[in-house]
C-alpha cells in the first residue's frame, strides 16, 4: 500500500509492502544511497538512520512503523551541527578506509552527541559497538567523536581555538 | 636514493608516449617495480595525461578498497611532475589490455603489491614528463633547460617568466622522452612522506560516494540470488509460483546452480527467493564436516611433501641435536566478510554488455562478463566502483559471471546482490592451513636446524600459476622459516586440496598470515623452553636481518617489554618479513577467569622503506591488526552436511570497537624503496595474541581460533 514518509525534510509517496524495511525503501525506491546494507537484521549498523531523531537500524525498521516520524539519512547529516562537527573531525582524522561503513558510523555518532554531548570512552562503546567496521577504523572513530565534541563545545563556549 | 631506471626495463619498453585524444599529453608505463621477492600479482599499467588547460588526470588501473592506493598513488605523481595534490583529478580505469602489466599481462589490486609497483616506474614516466615539459619551455624561450625549473604546475625561467603545464602540453607529447629523466632526490620529497589527507574521504562520509551496491542504471531491477546451500550443489527444479505472488515480483531466473528473483526492490526479491523451495542436486559434498577436512590435513601432515628450500643439512644436524622439538598447528577456514556484500549489476542489451561492479581484477571481470554473456570483449565494458572491503575475496569473478548469466535472461538492467548469508556461505575460503615444525636444539636451547611442513591449497595453480615453482605454491611458502639466523633449513609444501565445489582463495596477509603464526608461535615456544626472554632470544638470532631487528626492539621499547603486568595479562611478540616491509608487534593480552582473551593493546614497529603517506600506513596496520584480531579470537567457518553452518555476524563475530585494542604505530624512518602495508598488519597479530595469552596463562594455543575453554582457570 502506499505510503507517505517524511525524508530529509520532503515527503515521499512509496508503494510497498508494510513490512519493507526502510533501508530498501531507502536505497532503491527513493534512491537515497549513502544508506548501506550490511548484514539485514541489525547486527551491523551499517544502515542506521536517524527516525526523529533517534538512531534507527532501517533494515529492521518497517516503512509502515515510521508514520510520520522525521527521518534523516547521511545525505543531510551536514544540515546539523553535530553533522558537521563529526564530519569536520572525520576529515582531520582521516577515519575512513574502504568508507563502507561510514555512513552508519557517522549516524550512530551523531545520535550519540545529540544525546551526550561529551561522551566517555565507555559511553562511545557502549553506542558504537552496534557498528561493524571491518577495515578496523574504531580507534580513529573513538577519537573522531571525542574532536568532534571539542569542536561543539568550542562553539557553543565560544572559547575559539 | 639512486636516480635512473631501477625496473630492469628497456627504456623503450619504460615509457611510451603519445597524443592523447582531444590533444595533450598521454604517457603510458608498465608499474612493473622491482621486488626482492618474485612477484605473484602483475603490475598494471596507468596513464597521466595533462590536457591544455594544465588538467593532470591520472587514470589508475590500482582500485580503491580502503587502502589508500588512490591517495598514494597521486602523491608520488605530484612529487615528481611538481603539481599540487588538490590539481590531480584520478579515474579508475576500465578493463582494457593497455593498462595490463605488458610483462604479466594482468590487472590485479592485491598483495600489498599497489604501491611497490608503481614506485619507481611512476616516479619515471612522472619525472620524464616533467623533463619533456621543461625542454618544451626552454626551446620556446630559446635557453637552457638548466635554466628553467618546474614548480606546481609550471615552467619557471630564471628570469621569471613562465609556462602553464597546459600551454606546453601538445608541444611537450611530441619531445622525444628523455633517456634518463631524473628522479627528485629523497631529501627534496614535499609531498611523498607527507602526511596528506585522503583523496577518497569527502565522499565517502557524506554518503555520496559511489560503491558497487550503489549502481542504478535507468530501469534498474533489483535481484537477490540463493546458490545450492550445500557447497558444489546443482539447482534441479524450483516452482516460480510462490515468489511470482509476493508484491514487487518480476520474475524468477534460473542458472545451473542457483536461483535467483527479480523484483521492483531488493525486499521483495528477498521475500520473493524466501518463499520458494528450490530442488538440489546436493552432489558430492551432501555429507561433508569440517571434521573430515580436518582430518584430511592431518593425514596430509604425514606426507613428505615438495621440497622449497633446502639450505645446509637438516638430517645431520638432527642427528646430532641434544633435543628435537616438534610441535603442529592449525589454522581454520575463514570467511572474508567485507561490510558490502557481493554485487554486480549488468546491462545486456543491443548486442552490449555494461558491468557496473567493485573489483580488484577489473581485466578478469571483463573477461569472466564476456564469457557470460556469449560476447566479445570488445561489446562489454566493466566500470569498476569503489569497493566496500574486499580482503581478497573481490579478487574472484564468480559474482560476476553469476550476475551476468542472470540478467542476460532479463529484459531490464539488473543489479544481483547477495544477501550476508549468501557472502558468507558461499565465499572463496581461506582453507585449512596444518603446518607441522620440527626443530634440531643444541644444549643451550639454540636451534640448529628448522623443518617446516606446509599443508595448504595450492591456490595459485588456479588463481596465478605463474606463481609456482615445480609445483609448490610460492604464496603458501611465504615468510615459512622467520628472518632468523638458521643454518640448515627445509622448507616442504604438501598440497591439500579443498573437496571439489569447496571453493578457496586469498586471505589478508595471504601464506605469511600463515605462516607467521606458526614460524612466531614455534620460536617462541622455543625461546620459553630455553629458558629465555622471547624478545630477546629472537633478537639473538636475527644477524642477517637488522632492519626486523631494528623494528623488534622499537616495539619493546616502546611497548615497555619486561615490565610488570597484572595477573593473568602477558605481552607477546612477532616479528617478521613480508610484501617487502620488517615488522615486530607486541601484543598485550588478559585472559579472565571465564577463559576470554581480551586484547588491550598492540604495538607495531614498521620498516616499510619510504613511508608514502605515514598516515595511511598507520591507517593499514591499525585495520589489518583488528582484522586479525577478529580471526585469532572469533575466525572459525564450519561445515556440516556440505552446509556452512555460520550466517551472519552473529555466528561469525567479528572485533567490535568495545573490544578493539589500542594500537599504536611507529614507523622506522627509512629511504628504501616502499614495501607493503595492506596485509602485515594482519600477519603479524595472530602470532602476536597467541603468544601474549601464554604469557598470561603458561597456556599454548596451538590451534586457531582461541578456544576458551582451554584458558578458563589456566
Amino acid at each position: 500500500m502506499p505510503y507517505s514518509i517524511n525524508v530529509n525534510g520532503a515527503v515521499r509517496e512509496v508503494d510497498v509492502d508494510a513490512d519493507t524495511p526502510m533501508l530498501w525503501v531507502l536505497r532503491d525506491v527513493v534512491g537515497l544511497t549513502g544508506t548501506k546494507y550490511g548484514c539485514g537484521v541489525a547486527m551491523c549498523g551499517a544502515c542506521t538512520i536517524h527516525v526523529d531523531g533517534k538512531a534507527r537500524r532501517a533494515c529492521f525498521t518497517p516503512v509502515s512503523n515510521v508514520g510520520s516520524a522525521q527521518i534523516r539519512t547521511i545525505e543531510t547529516l551536514h544540515e546539523t551541527a553535530v553533522g558537521q562537527a563529526l564530519q569536520r573531525a572525520w576529515r582531520e582524522l582521516d577515519v575512513v578506509q574502504c568508507g563502507y561503513c561510514q555512513s552508519g558510523q557517522l549516524m550512530s555518532a551523531a545520535a550519540l552527541l545529540e544525546a551526550n554531548p561529551r561522551p566517555s570512552d565507555d559511553d562511545i562503546d557502549m553506542v558504537m559497538a552496534g557498528n561493524i567496521c571491518r577495515c578496523g577504523t574504531y580507534g580513529r572513530i573513538r577519537a573522531g567523536i571525542h574532536l568532534a565534541a571539542r569542536y561543539l563545545n568550542e562553539s557553543t563556549t565560544g572559547s575559539g581555538q | 636514493m639512486s636516480a635512473g631506471n631501477p625496473t630492469g626495463l628497456s627504456r623503450r619498453e619504460f615509457l611510451a608516449v603519445s597524443l592523447a585524444a582531444g590533444g595533450g599529453m598521454l604517457i603510458g608505463f608498465p608499474l612493473a617495480g622491482r621486488t626482492q621477492t618474485p612477484t605473484p600479482l602483475p603490475a598494471p599499467s596507468a596513464f597521466i595525461r595533462i590536457d591544455r588547460s594544465g588538467r593532470v588526470t591520472l587514470i589508475l588501473p590500482y582500485v580503491e578498497m580502503g587502502q589508500g592506493s588512490y591517495t598514494a598513488q597521486a602523491q608520488i605523481l605530484a612529487e615528481e611532475l611538481e603539481v599540487a595534490l588538490d590539481a590531480v583529478t584520478l579515474q579508475a580505469a576500465p578493463a582494457a589490455q593497455v593498462y595490463a602489466s605488458p610483462i604479466l599481462g594482468e590487472q590485479i589490486t592485491g598483495g600489498s603489491f599497489s604501491l611497490r609497483g608503481a614506485w619507481a616506474t611512476m616516479r619515471l614516466a612522472a619525472a620524464a614528463a616533467r623533463t619533456m615539459l621543461i625542454d618544451t619551455a626552454a626551446q620556446r624561450w630559446r635557453v637552457r633547460a638548466a635554466s628553467c625549473r618546474a614548480e606546481n604546475g609550471r615552467v619557471i625561467h630564471s628570469g621569471g617568466r613562465s609556462f602553464s603545464y597546459g600551454e606546453l602540453a601538445d608541444d611537450a607529447a611530441r619531445r622525444p622522452v628523455p633517456a634518463a629523466p631524473t628522479l627528485k632526490a629523497v631529501d627534496a620529497f614535499r609531498v611523498v612522506g607527507q602526511p596528506r589527507k585522503r583523496l577518497d574521504s569527502p565522499a565517502k562520509i557524506n554518503g555520496t560516494a559511489l560503491f558497487g551496491i550503489d549502481m542504478r542504471p535507468d530501469g534498474v531491477l533489483h535481484a537477490m540470488v540463493q546458490a545450492c546451500p550445500v557447497l558444489g550443489g546443482r539447482l534441479v527444479s524450483v516452482d516460480p509460483a510462490p515468489a511470482m505472488s509476493v508484491k514487487g515480483v518480476r520474475q524468477v531466473v534460473k542458472i545451473d546452480d542457483a536461483v535467483a528473483v527479480v523484483a521492483d526492490h531488493t525486499w521483495a526479491a528477498l521475500k520473493g527467493l524466501r518463499a520458494l523451495s528450490p530442488q538440489w542436486d546436493e552432489g558430492a559434498n551432501r555429507n561433508l564436516t569440517t571434521a573430515d577436512m580436518v582430518a584430511a590435513a592431518d593425514a596430509a601432515l604425514a606426507r613428505t611433501g615438495l621440497v622449497f628450500t633446502n639450505t645446509g643439512d637438516v638430517a645431520k644436524a638432527e642427528a646430532s641435536a641434544a633435543r628435537r622439538f616438534e610441535a603442529t598447528y592449525r589454522m581454520p577456514m575463514l570467511a572474508h566478510a567485507a561490510m558490502e556484500p557481493l554485487t554486480c549489476t549488468v546491462k545486456v542489451a543491443d548486442g552490449r554488455c555494461d558491468v557496473w561492479v567493485g573489483s580488484q581484477v577489473v581485466g578478469r571481470a571483463h573477461k569472466a562478463a564476456a564469457e557470460a554473456a556469449g560476447l566479445p570483449p570488445d561489446s562489454v565494458s566493466v566500470h569498476n566502483q569503489y569497493l566496500g572491503g574486499a580482503f581478497g575475496r573481490r579478487l574472484e569473478t564468480d559474482y560476476v559471471s553469476q550476475a551476468v548469466l542472470i540478467a542476460k535472461q532479463v529484459k531490464s538492467p539488473l543489479k544481483v546482490t547477495w544477501s550476508r548469508e549468501e557472502d558468507m556461505q558461499h565465499d572463496y575460503f581461506r582453507f585449512h592451513n596444518h603446518s607441522l615444525v620440527s626443530v634440531a636444539v643444541d644444549s643451550t636451547g639454540q636451534p640448529q636446524s628448522w623443518r617446516h611442513r606446509v599443508v595448504a591449497p595450492n591456490i595459485m595453480a588456479r588463481w596465478f600459476p605463474g606463481f609456482q615453482k615445480d609445483g609448490i605454491d610460492l604464496d603458501a611458502v611465504d615468510a615459512a622459516a622467520g628472518p632468523y639466523d638458521i643454518p640448515n633449513v627445509v622448507v616442504e609444501f604438501t598440497r591439500n586440496e579443498a573437496p571439489a565445489g569447496v571453493n578457496t582463495g586469498n586471505w589478508r596477509g595471504v601464506g605469511p598470515t600463515r605462516n607467521v603464526f606458526v614460524v612466531e608461535s614455534a620460536i617462541d615456544e622455543l625461546a620459553h623452553a630455553a629458558g629465555r626472554d622471547p624478545l630477546a632470544y629472537r633478537q639473538a638470532l636475527m644477524s642477517k636481518a637488522p632492519r626486523a631487528r631494528a623494528a623488534l626492539e622499537l616495539a619493546g621499547r616502546e611497548s615497555q617489554w619486561g615490565t610488570a603486568l597484572p595477573a593473568r595479562t602477558g605481552r607477546g611478540v612477532a616479528v617478521f618479513e613480508a610484501f617487502g616491509s620488517h615488522l615486530a608487534m607486541v601484543a598485550q593480552v588478559n585472559v579472565s577467569r571465564t577463559g576470554h582473551a581480551r586484547v588491550e593493546r598492540v604495538v607495531c614497529a614498521v620498516d616499510t622503506g619510504i613511508a608514502v603517506n605515514p598516515d595511511i600506513v598507520r591507517a593499514q596496520i591499525e585495520g589489518g591488526v583488528i582484522y586479525g584480531v577478529s580471526a585469532v579470537l572469533y575466525g572459525r567457518v564450519t561445515m556440516d552436511k556440505g552446509r556452512v553452518q555460520q550466517r551472519n555476524f552473529d555466528t561469525y563475530p567479528v572485533v567490535r570497537m568495545n573490544e578493539a585494542p589500542k594500537i599504536d604505530v611507529y614507523i622506522v624512518p627509512s629511504t628504501a624503496e616502499p614495501g607493503g602495508v595492506g596485509e602485515p598488519g594482519t600477519s603479524g597479530v595472530i602470532a602476536a595474541v597467541v603468544n601474549a595469552v601464554y604469557a598470561a596463562t603458561g597456556k599454548r594455543l596451538r590451534t586457531l581460533p582461541i578456544d576458551p575453554a582451554q584458558l578458563r582457570n589456566a
